[in-house]
C-alpha cells in the first residue's frame, strides 16, 4: 500500500510574536514560503482552501499555488477545497489545468463546499440552491476533466455545444476529488461521477466515517467503475511536545470556533471538549510527532484511506510556529506513519497466516 | 412485549440516517425515504442504516405511526400536507439562515410553529433538531448512564410530547418536555441549547435563563 501525505491551509491570518495580526498580504507571502518549504520537508501535497473572510483571506488560492509551483519540482499542488457551487466549472478547470501546465502535471482539485459559505452572497448565489448548483457543476466538471470537446446543458450556466476548453492537459485528467462531511448522498455522487473521495473530519470520532469509505467503494462497483482512493482531511498542529502543541493551538482554536459558532451552530469549545478531540478518539491531530503519527496511522487503516492531509495553522499562530509544524510533519510524522503502516500491515499478514 | 411504534424518516442526508440508525438500534421498525426512488438509497440504507427499509415516501408514511422530517427546510414546501394528515410528525428541521440561506416564510417566529400551521392535520413535535448530526449518535447513552445528555421535546399537544419523549428516551437522551411549540423556540439556532450537548440540569438552567430574557 502506498500512502501519501499532504498539508492544507486556508490562508489562516498569521499573528506576530505578540499576538498582533499580520497583514493579509504578508500572510499570503508566508503561505508561498510554507508551500515551498513543505516540499523541502518531504511533504507530498500542498493544498489551499478557498475562503473569503478577514481571518482566512484566501479567495484565489490557485494564484498562490502557481507561485509555489514556480519554486518547487516535486510536490503536488491543489485546492482544498474549491467552492464549486459559487464558481464556474469552466473557469475552475481552466485555472487548474493552467496550474497543471506551470507545474509540469502536479495539479489536483478537491471540489466541495468546505465549511465556506461566504462565497454565496459574495457572488450572488442563494444557499438554498446549494445542492442543485453543486450537482450540475460537478457533473460538468467531470466532463471537462475528460478533455476533448464538451456538450452540456443545465440551469446554472450557459450551455456548451461541442466546445473545446483550453488549455488541454498533457497527460489526461488531473486528480479530482469531492470533499464530503457526512452526507451519504454526497458519497454516492462522488462515485457516480468518478471522483475520488475526500473525507473532511473536523469533529467527533473518525472511525464513524469508515462506513462512508465502504459505501464509496461499493457504489463505485455498482456504477461499474474501478476502485478510487480515499483521503482524510483533518485539522491539527505539530510541535516538539504534546504540551507545547496544545499550548500553541488551543487558544487559537477556541477563538476561531467561538467566532464562527453562531453561524455554524457549533458549541463553543471547552478545554474538556478540546482534550477529547485531541485524544485517541477525537478528530484533531495536535501533539508531538509521535502522538500525531500514531493517530494518523490508526485512522488511515480504520478508514481504508491512502492519503492524509493535515489542515495546519489557525488564525493567530505565527509563521515561525507553522514552519516548525511543517518541518516536524515532513521530517518526522510522515516517515513514522509510513513505518507504522508497514508494521501494522506485516502484523495483519502474520495474523492471517497463523 | 408491546411492539414499538413504526417510524418513517424523510430525508437521507446528514441527519436522516443518524436518526434512523438510532431508532433501529432502539428496536423501532424504520423506513427511510427521499423525494425519489428508494432504489437510489438502497446502498446507503444497506450499509449506513442496516435494518431500515428504503421505501417510497408515500408508502413509508402511510404505514408509519411517527414521521420524522429530516429534509432541508427549503424543501419543506415540496411535502404534501395531506400525506402527513393524522400523523405524529417530528420536525427535526432548522431555520438557519447563516448556513442555508434566507427563507422569507420563516423569517418571523418559530420555524416549527410555521411548519405546524401548514401541517394542520398532524400533531407536530419539535425534537432532535438541536444536537448536531455528528454528535447525536456519539453522545447517546442508555437511561441512567452518568454522562447521559438531555434533548428537548416541544409540542402543543401533551400526548404528542409524551410519545416523542418516549422515543427520545429510547434512543439515548433524557427528554426535557416543553409545553408548546412556542416554548420550543429555545431549541432553535441562536437559542441557548442549539449546538450544545448538555446534561438535564444544564439544559433546564439554560432554557430557564433564556425564557427570562424573552419575557
Amino acid at each position: 500500500m502506498t500512502y501519501t501525505f499532504g498539508l492544507d491551509t486556508f490562508g489562516d491570518r498569521n499573528g506576530d510574536a505578540d499576538g498582533k495580526p499580520l497583514s493579509h498580504a504578508q500572510t499570503i507571502r508566508n503561505v508561498v514560503q510554507e508551500g515551498v518549504f513543505a516540499e523541502q520537508a518531504g511533504v507530498d501535497f500542498f493544498g489551499i482552501g478557498e475562503h473569503h473572510t478577514e481571518y482566512f483571506p484566501m479567495p484565489a488560492g490557485d494564484m498562490v499555488l502557481a507561485a509555489i509551483a514556480a519554486s518547487t519540482e516535486r510536490i503536488r499542488l491543489g485546492s482544498a477545497v474549491t467552492v464549486l457551487s459559487s464558481d464556474d466549472p469552466v473557469r475552475v478547470f481552466q485555472r487548474y489545468s493552467t496550474l497543471n501546465a506551470i507545474s509540469g502535471g502536479r495539479a489536483e482539485v478537491i471540489l466541495g463546499r468546505g465549511s465556506s459559505i461566504e462565497s454565496f452572497p459574495l457572488f450572488g448565489y442563494d444557499l438554498a440552491d446549494y445542492e442543485e448548483l453543486f450537482d450540475e457543476k460537478a457533473t460538468l466538471f467531470a466532463e471537462l476533466l475528460k478533455g476533448g470537446p464538451v456538450t452540456w446543458e443545465g440551469k446554472t450556466r450557459a450551455a456548451l455545444l461541442n466546445q473545446d476548453v483550453v488549455p488541454h492537459t498533457e497527460s489526461g485528467p488531473f486528480p479530482a476529488w469531492i470533499g464530503v462531511g457526512g452526507n451519504p448522498q454526497s458519497v454516492i455522487r462522488a462515485a457516480r461521477l468518478g471522483f475520488s473521495l475526500a473525507l473532511a473530519i473536523i469533529g467527533g470520532p473518525p472511525a464513524r466515517f469508515a462506513v462512508y469509505s465502504q459505501l464509496f467503494q461499493q457504489a463505485l462497483r455498482k456504477f461499474g467503475r474501478p476502485p478510487l482512493p480515499v483521503l482524510v482531511h483533518s485539522p491539527g498542529h505539530v510541535a516538539a511536545t504534546d504540551e507545547q502543541a496544545k499550548a500553541e493551538f488551543w487558544p487559537r482554536w477556541r477563538d476561531i470556533i467561538a467566532l464562527i459558532a453562531p453561524e455554524r451552530g457549533f458549541a463553543i469549545p471547552t478545554e474538556e471538549s478540546f482534550d477529547r478531540e485531541i485524544g485517541p478518539h477525537g478528530a484533531l491531530y495536535v501533539g508531538s510527532p509521535e502522538t500525531v503519527a500514531q493517530k494518523i496511522a490508526t485512522n488511515l487503516r480504520a478508514l481504508g484511506a491512502t492519503r492524509f492531509d493535515l489542515k495546519y495553522g489557525m488564525p493567530g499562530l505565527t509563521h515561525e510556529q507553522l514552519m516548525t509544524c511543517i518541518e516536524l510533519y515532513g521530517r518526522h510524522v510522515i516517515p513514522r506513519v509510513r513505518a507504522l503502516c508497514r508494521f501494522l500491515s506485516n502484523q495483519a499478514f502474520v495474523d492471517t497466516e497463523t | 412485549m408491546q411492539e414499538l411504534s413504526k417510524l418513517a424518516v424523510l430525508g437521507a442526508g446528514h441527519v436522516g440516517p443518524v436518526i434512523a440508525r438510532l431508532a433501529v438500534k432502539a428496536g423501532h421498525p424504520v423506513a427511510i425515504a427521499t423525494s425519489g426512488d428508494p432504489e437510489d438509497i438502497a446502498l446507503i440504507t444497506e450499509l449506513v442504516i442496516p435494518g431500515a427499509q428504503p421505501r417510497w415516501a408515500a408508502d413509508a408514511v402511510a404505514d408509519a405511526d411517527i414521521v420524522v422530517l429530516a429534509i432541508p427546510l427549503h424543501r419543506f414546501g415540496d411535502v404534501d400536507p395531506a400525506l402527513l394528515g393524522g400523523k405524529l410528525v417530528v420536525d427535526a428541521m432548522n431555520y438557519w439562515p447563516a448556513s442555508d440561506g434566507v427563507l422569507g416564510a420563516f423569517e418571523d417566529g418559530g420555524s416549527s410553529e410555521i411548519v405546524a400551521r401548514r401541517l394542520a392535520g398532524s400533531a407536530v413535535v419539535k425534537a432532535l433538531n438541536h444536537i448536531g448530526y455528528h454528535e447525536l449518535e456519539d453522545r447517546a447513552r442508555p437511561a441512567g448512564a452518568p454522562d447521559r445528555r438531555a434533548a428537548g421535546v416541544a409540542a402543543d399537544d401533551p400526548a404528542a410530547v409524551a410519545a416523542i419523549a418516549g422515543l427520545v428516551d429510547r434512543i439515548g437522551y433524557d427528554p426535557v418536555r416543553l409545553p408548546s411549540l412556542r416554548a420550543g423556540r429555545v431549541l432553535q439556532p441562536g437559542g441557548p441549547v442549539f449546538g450544545a450537548v448538555l446534561t438535564r440540569p444544564e439544559f433546564e438552567r439554560a432554557a430557564r435563563e433564556d425564557a427570562r430574557t424573552l419575557t
